[in-house]
């Protein structure tokens, strides 16, 4: 194809656009709802992946330092575990903190005011990074110099993981339904609309104009239709979003969901909808079409 | 060169429109190919164009070999031709004069050669002035015309029109018929399916009669039989 006519080609693609309007409108909008619909879905598996992850790095471990090491001792043991690989957080406890800590959440009982700080031990407790690894990293934690005992609930940090990989295979399974069927539904709109331009394109055809020359006005469309998808789509997304956090965080008076900000998700929002769009448009067009131009 | 060599072509089974047809057109040739309603003329047509495949037997297109060349080198085996379809083939969508401009661009002219060259083509087959015009509101004698001059415009080595007088009043056709002629003397080779007996007659020139498939006749006399008169 000489690019003798590229400005030809790029001006029938926009305005193909405006000359089958209705078959453009048509398809935007199936574009914006499919995204829309595969977008929310894919926010809310986000979202709740963050709140199971959360909830699992509750699930602290213990780390008890022997009861011969004196406080200075024992905070270089804290420096060593903060060392570990996977240790996301590790916060030393001395033993009279602790006391302090387990005589409050008894409701000050008289009972415990006249324990010895001396029978307990210093502590340290340690966030893991990645709960699912935490046998790993406790029988590392055990080989620490110093380290007497460790307390760690491998039962609910598996129960949490178990929870977060089914979350994660049943939403990439549902998104790709989705995704499949979005692209199926555009495809077949797009196909229906280019129906009519059969006739069209077999004259082209017939005249010697290449299958290139004849693709080239259909991906310009397919374009802009695809870039206009997806802006209205973003948008929607992005009203919608925000006004069900809004209305979740008014009726969750404990806090119980905690949901990502759209704007800290907006560069991956904004590069997975164009790209989304794009891709729709432009493939879209021209596997409408391609079966048109054997001729 | 347009070359047959025991062409075949069944549309079903059962059902053959050529039933071994050889013929050859040389460069420069101007060729009538006559017979009546449902002979074939238009099936021949359509496998020089490569719209349809034969069933069998050899074709050879200003150098192409139909059967054995690749899918992409279709478009430029075309443009070694100027065709006039008998349904006229034109975009309803597009203006007349886009009509022939997009020939133009599909080779990839620049816009002042297709400014200067459209408006010569449409004064050679009288629309002046219908430019702005689209296809499906004109007169069927004004789509041929169109049709004649998308055709012409490339200049193209080969000009192959399926009855392209089929709309034209006998002053038109014979107009025509002497357009092509002249285009004929610059070099380019013309095929011109008709059964206009009248026309042919008053053109001396070669002359391929088919019925049901087969050649009857070729020669220089321009004779030729009418089976359905
Ligand atoms: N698309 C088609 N499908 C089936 N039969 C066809 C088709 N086109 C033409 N034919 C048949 O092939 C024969 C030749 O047709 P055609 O080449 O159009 O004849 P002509 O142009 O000489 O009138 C006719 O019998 C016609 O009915
Ligand atoms: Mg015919």
């Amino acid at each position: 194809m000489k690019m003798n006519n590229f400005g030809y080609l790029m001006k029938e693609g926009v305005r193909s656009i405006f000359s089958h309007g209705l078959m453009s409108f048509a398809s935007v909008c199936v574009t914006v709802a499919c995204l829309i619909i595969v977008g929310s879905f894919s926010i809310l598996m986000y979202n709740l992946n963050i709140m199971v992850e959360d909830l699992n790095q509750t699930n602290e471990v213990i780390c008890y330092v022997d009861s011969v090491y004196t406080d200075a001792e024992a905070k270089s043991v804290h420096s060593r575990i903060n060392m570990i690989d996977n240790v996301f957080q590790a916060n030393y406890v001395s033993r009279e903190e602790a006391l302090k800590n387990f005589v409050a959440d008894h409701d000050n009982d008289a009972a415990f005011q006249g324990v010895d700080p001396q029978d307990l031990r210093h502590r340290i407790v340690v966030v893991l990074e990645d709960n699912s690894r935490m046998e790993e990293t406790v029988a590392l934690l055990e080989e620490v110099e110093g380290v007497a005992m460790i307390d760690a609930e491998f039962e609910l940090a598996e129960g949490f993981t178990t929870i977060s990989n089914v979350l994660g295979v049943v939403s990439t399974g549902i998104i790709a339904i989705l995704l499949i069927v979005s692209l199926l539904i555009i495809s077949n709109t797009v196909k229906l609309a280019m129906y009519d331009r059969k006739n069209e394109i077999a004259i082209m055809k017939m005249v010697g104009a290449t299958n290139g020359f004849i693709r080239f006005p259909f991906m310009v469309q397919g374009f802009f239709l695809g870039i206009i998808g997806a802006g209205l789509a973003f948008g929607a997304e992005w009203l919608l979003y925000d006004a069900l956090v809004t209305n979740i965080h008014e009726v969750d008076a404990l806090g119980l969901f905690n949901f990502v900000p759209f704007v800290d998700l907006l560069v991956p929002m904004v590069v997975t909808f164009s790209a989304a769009g794009l891709f729709v448009g432009i493939f879209g067009s021209i596997s409408a079409i391609r079966k048109f131009m054997d001729v | 060169m347009i070359q047959f060599t025991d062409v075949t072509k069944s549309y079903t089974e059962g059902n053959t429109a050529l039933n071994g047809v050889s013929l050859q057109i040389e460069d420069g040739e101007f060729v009538f190919l006559v017979g009546p309603s449902g002979s074939g003329k238009s099936t021949i047509m359509k496998i020089i164009t490569g719209e349809l495949k034969p069933t069998s037997g050899q074709v050879h297109v200003n150098g192409y070999n139909l059967e054995r060349m690749r899918k992409r080198d279709i478009p430029f085996m075309r443009r070694t031709l100027g065709v006039v379809f008998q349904d006229f083939r034109l975009i309803n969508k597009m203006t007349v004069y886009d009509n022939v401009a997009y020939a133009m661009r599909v080779i990839g002219a620049r816009e002042a050669e297709i400014k200067e060259r459209v408006p010569y083509v449409m004064d050679l087959v009288g629309l002046t002035g219908k430019e702005r015009r689209h296809p499906n509101e004109m007169s069927g004698g004004e789509q041929q015309r169109l049709a004649i001059a998308r055709a012409l415009v490339n200049n193209p080595s080969t000009i192959i029109a399926d009855e392209p007088t089929g709309n034209l009043d006998p002053a038109r056709s014979f107009e025509l018929m002497t357009l092509l002629q002249e285009i004929n003397n610059l070099g380019t080779t013309v095929l011109v399916v008709t059964h206009e007996k009248e026309l042919v007659e008053r053109f001396d020139k070669r002359v391929i009669a088919i019925d049901e498939g087969v050649v009857i006749s070729d020669g220089m006399d321009g004779y030729y039989r009418y089976e359905n008169e």
